[in-house]
């Protein structure tokens, strides 16, 4: 059967240990996470948002959503892959270190890629690049001859397209 | 009570919720972080402690308790080493559905992560034995969190819940108000009632049936004895075959004569093959768990399957199927018969007539025979005694693991669910006698027997002191073969032989240690003794440990060799040179 990538919204009580419990869940099985996201955005409720990038054949991934679900201080699990088009995004923060062409050609790059320069020494600078991960990839390899030195990924966070809530 | 002491601490306010929650006995071990609770129930005379010999013995005494009644079982246990040693019961109850509330001390809050005395990381140990856990830090917080736990443990599948308690919050005051019922959890909602849909889908299959089979588990029996009955109804109903998995005996009656017996690696011949041969596949309640399913490529391979269960996750797991059904078994049955009975569907008579000449003709194999020649007992024969003089008293069996655990449920025959207590999924040494003592808790007047092996029977048995300390008259009765037999069979069929570390040297005297703690110790050397024995061991009023010294060299048949299908099962000691287990197969627990 084939493995596919699935990005996987989770709606949770802020509470203390939930992140191990789904970490957990996915070492404990067997699972793979590619990438995770969490944060609170519901401050009133109390509620956070985790996004996980995960690979898996069809029934694998049925399963890790099922497992999830089953977390008692899951509120909801949404399948954004098969749910329809949506958007994913990633934010990076890449350091450049050079001088001379080298330093001119990673501002004009950063440019072309609409990453800011969040900040800047006269032999460095930290870009700061949004995007889904493909581009934020790309842009932290064309920085690789250009003198990198160091990259802060945030993970994927993902929402559905339309009006509708998780 | 005087003014001072109606002052509300924690633990006096866990005391009250758990009354509220009609709880009426603990299984307990005392210890420095729980001693507040201590002191509450000292205070009062509702709620019952028992006090096992060793924490993970409480845990299976809950569990026997909650398996035999269909209530919450309850554990209290010390923090460090009280939770540790908890944590082998928790994660049998959570491999079997069994719901357990337990409450586990904890250093005060302003020490967690100090490495204090006796500090561990409970809640970070019991994550993945839990079904969920909870570590209370305001005293405010714990009436709701001792009930939402006991609603958690009880309802959707159920399972163990831990609360880990600081000290602190123990002693710190606090107001009780009960709980406004019922309990609503804000993110947790198990789906009890299944879609009509499925419903209406389900009567369409099952009336097409040709070779039909019901294959039914232990989430009947979580679903309490309506579910049973219901499940009698469906089958009277439809006429189809039954069989039960190890977890679900008794949700069926063993006599009843579509009832097909066990499936699965030691279940019987004529239940694996219809299982392999059947073109409908109805799950209710079961997880299709390896030790029934064989090699999954060779599963049923001919069969649409219906999946009945309460927890999705269980759903295509191990096995994709056609038609799964999300809801409470009671639930489900309810609405099939209700949709059945107005719809009025034909079966196919004819069919379904074939199909059961079929399954007599395996029936008539007699798959379980063996012989009983000479007077060295045999396991099967011990048993079968046993069964004669039991089979009109509403016994109570528990077992150890292993092949004498296999015997039990092949050759003792259930009528009734909450009556056979076995660990199933985690397949625990020692589960045994601490669940018939919680069994013989609950009923106090019941016959209450722990088939044995003597291997496992050491594992929990200071439990003894306990049995002997509330005058529980449990049986154990004990099929001394010598040897770990369950892994002296694979080490015969899988190793060539090589009885490496199974021989149970240096056995104490059972007949004795019965008798160092005040027990009745009772032995059986020959078949002229058998009935004897098992005679006395009825009726005496006391705690009795049966010796009974079987053949050592009794293998358990059938038996599908790991990594084989139902069709290649082996039915005696002949066949296993003709069927050599696969290489994969030997990787398979
Ligand atoms: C030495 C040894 C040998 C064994 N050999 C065998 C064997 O030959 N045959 C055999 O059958 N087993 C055998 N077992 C046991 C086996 O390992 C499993 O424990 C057992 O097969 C599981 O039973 P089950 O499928 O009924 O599931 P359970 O573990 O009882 O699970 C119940 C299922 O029902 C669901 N459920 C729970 N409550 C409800 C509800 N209210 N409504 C709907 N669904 C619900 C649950 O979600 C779960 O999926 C053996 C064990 C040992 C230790
Ligand atoms: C705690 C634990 N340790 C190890 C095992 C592996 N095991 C399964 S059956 C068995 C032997 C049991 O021997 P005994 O109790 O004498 O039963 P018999 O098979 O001889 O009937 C062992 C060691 C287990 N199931 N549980
Ligand atoms: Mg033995």
């Amino acid at each position: 059967m084939t493995v596919e990538a699935h990005t996987i919204s989770v709606l949770v009580d802020n509470e203390p240990g939930i992140l191990a419990r789904v970490v957990g869940l996915f070492s404990g099985r067997g699972y793979n996470i590619e990438s995770l996201t969490v944060a609170e955005t519901d401050a009133k409720q109390n509620l956070s948002r985790i996004t996980i990038v995960t690979r898996g054949t069809p029934m694998v991934i049925e399963q890790i959503k099922a497992q999830l679900d089953r977390l008692v201080p899951v509120h909801r699990v949404r399948d954004l892959t098969v749910e329809g088009p949506h958007i994913e995004r990633e934010l990076a923060l890449v350091k450049v270190k050079g001088v001379g062409e080298k330093r001119v050609e990673a501002l004009r790059l950063a440019d072309v890629f609409r990453a800011s320069v969040v900040d800047a020494k006269t032999d460095s600078f930290v870009f700061e690049v949004t995007g889904n991960s493909d581009k934020v990839q790309t842009f932290i390899g064309l920085m690789q001859s250009l003198g990198l030195v160091d990259v802060g990924r945030t993970g994927i966070v993902a929402m559905s397209r339309g009006g509708e809530a998780l | 009570m005087k003014a001072e002491e109606s002052v509300t601490t924690g633990a006096d306010l866990l005391v009250k919720a758990m009354i509220d929650e009609d709880v009426e006995v603990v299984f307990g071990y005392p210890g420095g972080a729980v001693l507040p609770i201590y002191d509450s129930i000292f205070k009062q005379n509702r709620l019952r402690h028992i006090l096992v010999r060793h924490e993970q013995a409480a845990v299976h005494a809950a569990e026997g308790y909650a398996r035999s009644t269909g209530k919450v079982g309850v554990v209290l246990v010390t923090s460090g080493p009280g939770a540790t040693n908890a944590v082998t019961g928790l994660t049998d109850a959570l491999m079997d559905s069994i719901p357990i509330v337990c409450l586990t001390g904890q250093v005060p809050t302003h020490l967690i992560g100090n490495d204090a005395f006796q500090e561990a990381d409970t809640t970070g140990i019991t994550r993945p034995c839990t079904k969920h856990n909870y570590l209370v830090k305001d005293v405010g917080d714990l009436a709701r969190v001792l009930h939402e736990a006991f609603y958690v443990a009880r309802t959707g599948r159920p399972g163990p819940v831990v609360i880990d308690l600081p000290k602190d919050v123990l002693m710190a005051k606090h107001e009780y108000r009960p709980p406004k019922k019922p309990v609503q959890h804000k993110s947790y909602r198990p789906q009890v009632k299944p879609e009509l849909k499925r419903i209406e889908q389900a009567v369409e299959m099952i009336a097409a049936a040709k070779r039909p089979v019901i294959y039914s588990g232990g989430g009947v029996i979580n679903s309490g004895p309506k579910a049973s009955k219901l499940l009698q109804q469906f089958a009277r109903m439809t006429g189809f075959p039954i069989t039960n998995t190890l977890m679900g005996l008794g949700a069926y009656p063993a006599s009843d004569k579509q009832f097909i017996g066990m499936l699965g690696m030691h279940g019987t011949y004529e239940a694996n093959l219809a299982m392999h041969g059947c073109d409908l596949l109805l799950n209710i309640g079961a997880r299709f768990d390896d030790r029934i399913t064989g090699r999954i490529a060779a599963f049923s391979p001919g069969s649409k399957k219906i999946h009945i269960d309460i927890d999705p996750s269980s759903i295509n797991k191990n096995v994709r199927v056609d038609l799964p059904i999300v809801g409470d078994v009671a639930h489900v049955l309810e609405d099939l018969i209700r949709v059945w009975k107005a719809r009025q569907p034909k079966l196919d008579q004819k069919a379904l007539k074939a199909w059961w000449a079929q399954i007599d003709t395996w029936r008539g194999r007699d798959c379980l025979a063996y012989k009983q020649v000479g007077d060295v007992i045999k396991p099967q024969y011990a048993l079968e005694r046993l069964y004669h003089h039991i089979k009109d008293r509403d016994a109570y069996i528990t077992t150890e693991v292993g092949q004498h655990q296999m015997w039990a449920a092949q050759f003792l025959k259930f009528e009734e669910p909450n009556r056979w207590l076995t660990s199933g999924g985690l397949g625990t040494m020692g589960y045994g006698f601490p669940a018939a003592i919680g069994a013989q808790i609950a009923h106090p007047e019941a016959l209450v027997i722990d088939v044995a092996g003597e291997a496992s029977i050491l594992m929990n048995i200071q439990e003894l002191s306990t049995a002997a300390q509330y005058r529980l008259p449990v049986k154990i009765f004990i099929l001394n073969n010598q040897y770990m037999g369950m892994v002296r069979q694979w080490q015969e069929l899988l190793h060539g032989g090589r009885y490496s570390e199974s021989y149970m040297e240096s056995l104490p005297d059972f007949v004795r240690l019965a008798e160092a703690f005040g027990a009745v110790g009772l032995r059986a050397h020959s078949t002229a003794e058998l009935d004897g024995v098992i005679q006395e061991m009825i009726a005496t009023p006391k705690p009795v440990i049966a010796d009974i010294l079987v053949d050592k060299n009794e293998n358990c048949f059938p038996m599908i060799p790991s990594g084989a299908a139902h069709n290649e099962m082996l039915l005696g000691p002949e066949d296993k040179a003709a069927k050599p287990v696969s290489e994969e197969g030997m990787v398979l627990v």
